[in-house]
């Protein structure tokens, strides 16, 4: 083998792919057999972190980084002046084999620059997800991107290969698409999208009848959207992720804060900062919708559209909702308990299981792991002494500010080099 | 005050809780045999494993509880932290005490001491399953070492055992001196125990598989490769890969 040409060719199609941020792994139960290789637990596994501190669970790469399409926010746009490369069907299946054997990572994250037209492309990705599964026998996750305009029929196999498939939603919104990707009609992503939720929720009903039936994309599928590099709130992009949620049933939704590698008088300027906070928040206000039962709009709307940068969502909801406060931890249900600042999933779940053995202090919470910095404000224990008097929500917020001093402060704004 | 000295094992451990019942001692320090730290004004007890013993005292376990907390109360133990034996012994006696799903009150310091450190003991097992990085040997068998802080080996089997079912591999605890092997001929994973040099095994170049050295070269490009340098955050890098485990990462060193 040519080792050195592998290397390139891995170094170009690993820089092309890298801005895709989602590398999960998790949601599929594949199990070995026949001592095949591999399996798929579930939980997803990270085998490393690279030096941003992103997981790294899968091989991500594109098959080949020539595109004809033009995107403005892209790398590999057509128009962008970098070296190109493509894999050949062999060596993708080559590579993954073998990280896999050595426990390097959990699977395949292929996706392609549409080097002709979409159905020739998506079939080359097929056809990799194919040998693997029927020649390798590997059971280990391979996540395949959707390429947009592909037809059903090829859809329809990607879907009985891969655990996860993806078709990127890019931006917050259809006219900022126009704008920064002309070649994409909106149409082109949507309707892949709309099949595969059709598709995985009818394999979902037919597993349900029959274990014997196929399984389609078990994991699901995801999408990611660039912020900050068009002029959408808060608002639009949560109440859009919203949509895709609750429309097309995603798994995920990832937020890619614009990392201004290109030069474009439609883009920000080369020298802006990637916008690491907003792009936390936003996440951090995508766990309450998905986990913690928050719809879009109590976290963004019309009095808000945008969230606030020195406090998590959840935090800044409470503070303006008040009136929902102090909320006794001994008799509250579950579902407001996990809404309180200060309290995450697993102590609600504890302190639910716990109080049922006699009512809990603040000793027994804090001990439990919650925040009763944050929490404090805003429940009632079994030794809470009576308040002296109603709290405004503005002192509250200072008081926890300055007591905190934002741990995400330091992480999230570095210094400018001077150089 | 009594000191009883047990061979490491559950099961050793098992069977000094059955002596605390049978002996009615009231307050007792237990300690493994090669961790043990001399008092001199304390009785001394040697237990001796007796696998029946163990066996109704854990039984006991699973009918005062759930097999969950019994699961539990076997990972803390693997903790092999100090002092974790007689935590959980004051588990064990708050669990026989009669309380119904005594197991649950989080509330109590035991139940909670275990529940944590059963935590830290899978938090460890989930790590191995990620930075364990096997070679491959001229003789085809994939070869990983690694130093727990805890002795997950045995949790971290199943997991292996699943997943490479084709795959002829060892992994050897080169701090606690044994391995697990898996035969991919008979599917079965054993417990081995080389004490010669078999932690230098993956070491001795002569020994890897010709291709072994191009594949690291390949993993170390890819990791370099599919970081984004104006994301740079070592911070968040070092809280999700601590130094201490760079040295089983190919592409850390």
């Amino acid at each position: 083998m040519d080792w050195e040409r592998i290397r390139e060719k891995l170094e170009i199609l690993s820089d092309a792919a890298k801005y895709d941020v989602s590398c999960s792994s998790s949601g599929s139960k594949r199990v070995n057999k026949e001592k095949g290789l591999g399996d798929t637990n579930g939980m997803g596994i990270c085998h490393s972190y690279t030096e941003d501190g992103r997981c790294i669970s899968l091989l991500k790469i594109l098959l080949t980084n020539h595109c004809i399409f033009d995107c403005a926010y892209c790398v590999s746009r057509k128009s962008n002046d970098v070296k190109r490369a493509g894999f050949t069907v062999d060596e993708v299946v080559d590579l993954t084999i073998n990280f896999y054997r050595r426990n390097y990572i959990e699977g395949l994250f292929l996706s392609s620059g549409i080097f002709s037209d979409a159905d020739t492309t998506m079939e080359r990705l097929v056809r990799i997800a194919r040998r693997l599964r029927t020649e390798q026998r590997f059971n280990g996750y391979i996540h395949l991107k959707a390429i947009p305009g592909a037809s059903e029929e090829l859809l329809r196999e990607a879907g009985l290969y891969a655990d996860r498939l993806s078709v990127n939603i890019e931006l917050p919104s259809d006219q900022s698409l126009k704008l920064l990707a002309p070649d994409k009609d909106p149409g082109s992503i949507t309707r892949p999208m709309s099949y595969l939720s059709g598709a995985i929720a009818a394999a979902k009903d037919e597993q349900a009848e029959s274990s014997k039936a196929p399984v389609f994309a078990p994991a699901g599928q995801s999408t990611q959207m660039i912020i900050g590099a068009t002029p959408e709130t808060d608002r639009d992009i949560l109440y859009k992720a919203g949509s895709l949620y609750s429309g097309f049933g995603l798994k995920r939704v990832y937020y890619s804060g614009y990392v201004p590698v290109l030069r474009d008088e439609r883009l920000p300027a080369q020298e802006a900062q990637v916008p690491f906070l907003r792009e936390h928040r936003l996440y951090q206000a995508d766990w309450l919708m998905r986990l913690y039962g928050f719809r879009a709009d109590e976290i963004v709307n019309d009095e808000a559209p945008q969230l606030d940068a020195a406090i998590d969502p959840k935090l800044s909801w409470a503070l303006r909702n008040l009136d929902l406060f102090p909320v006794d931890i001994n008799t509250a249900p579950y579902e407001l308990i996990v809404r309180v600042p200060g309290i995450g999933i697993n102590s609600a779940k504890k302190i639910v299981s716990a109080r049922l053995f006699g009512r809990l202090d603040w000793d027994q919470l804090r001990k439990i792991g919650i925040s009763v910095g944050r929490a404090k404000y805003f429940i009632l224990c079994r030794d809470s002494k009576p308040r002296p008097g109603d709290l405004q929500a503005q002192t509250i917020r200072q008081r926890i500010l300055s007591q905190a001093q934002s741990k995400f402060v330091n992480q999230f704004t570095r210094q400018l080099p001077l150089f | 005050m009594t000191m009883l000295i047990y061979d490491g094992s559950f099961a050793g451990w098992l069977t000094t809780v059955f002596e605390v019942y049978e002996r009615k001692l009231p307050t007792v320090h237990i300690m493994a045999a090669d961790r043990e730290t001399p008092d001199a004004f304390a009785a001394r007890m040697q237990v001796i494993t007796d696998e029946a013993k163990a066996a109704r005292v854990w039984n006991g376990i699973l009918r005062h509880s759930s097999p969950d907390t019994g699961e539990m109360i076997w990972r803390a133990f693997l903790s092999e932290l100090a002092g974790v034996e007689d935590t959980l012994l004051v588990m064990v006696r708050y669990l026989f005490s009669g309380i119904a799903d005594a197991g649950k009150n989080y509330g109590h310091p035991a139940v909670l001491e275990t529940t944590q450190t059963a935590r830290k003991v899978w938090r460890e097992k989930h790590r191995m399953e990620a930075f364990v990085r096997f070679r491959r040997l001229g003789d085809g068998l994939f070869y990983a070492g690694v130093e727990p802080d805890h002795n997950v080996l045995p949790l971290i089997a199943p997991h292996f055992k699943g997943r490479y079912a084709d795959q002829q591999w060892l992994i050897y605890d080169l701090k606690r001196k044994y391995g697990i092997y898996h035969d991919h001929a008979t599917g079965e994973v054993r417990e081995v125990n080389i004490d010669t040099g078999e932690g230098q095994r993956s070491n001795d170049e002569t020994l890897l598989d010709p291709s072994e050295p191009a594949y690291q070269e390949l993993w170390k490009a890819y990791f370099r490769h599919t970081a984004i340098p104006e994301r740079k955050n070592l911070k968040l890098h070092l809280r999700h890969v601590p130094r201490r485990y760079w040295k089983y990462l190919v592409e850390k060193r």
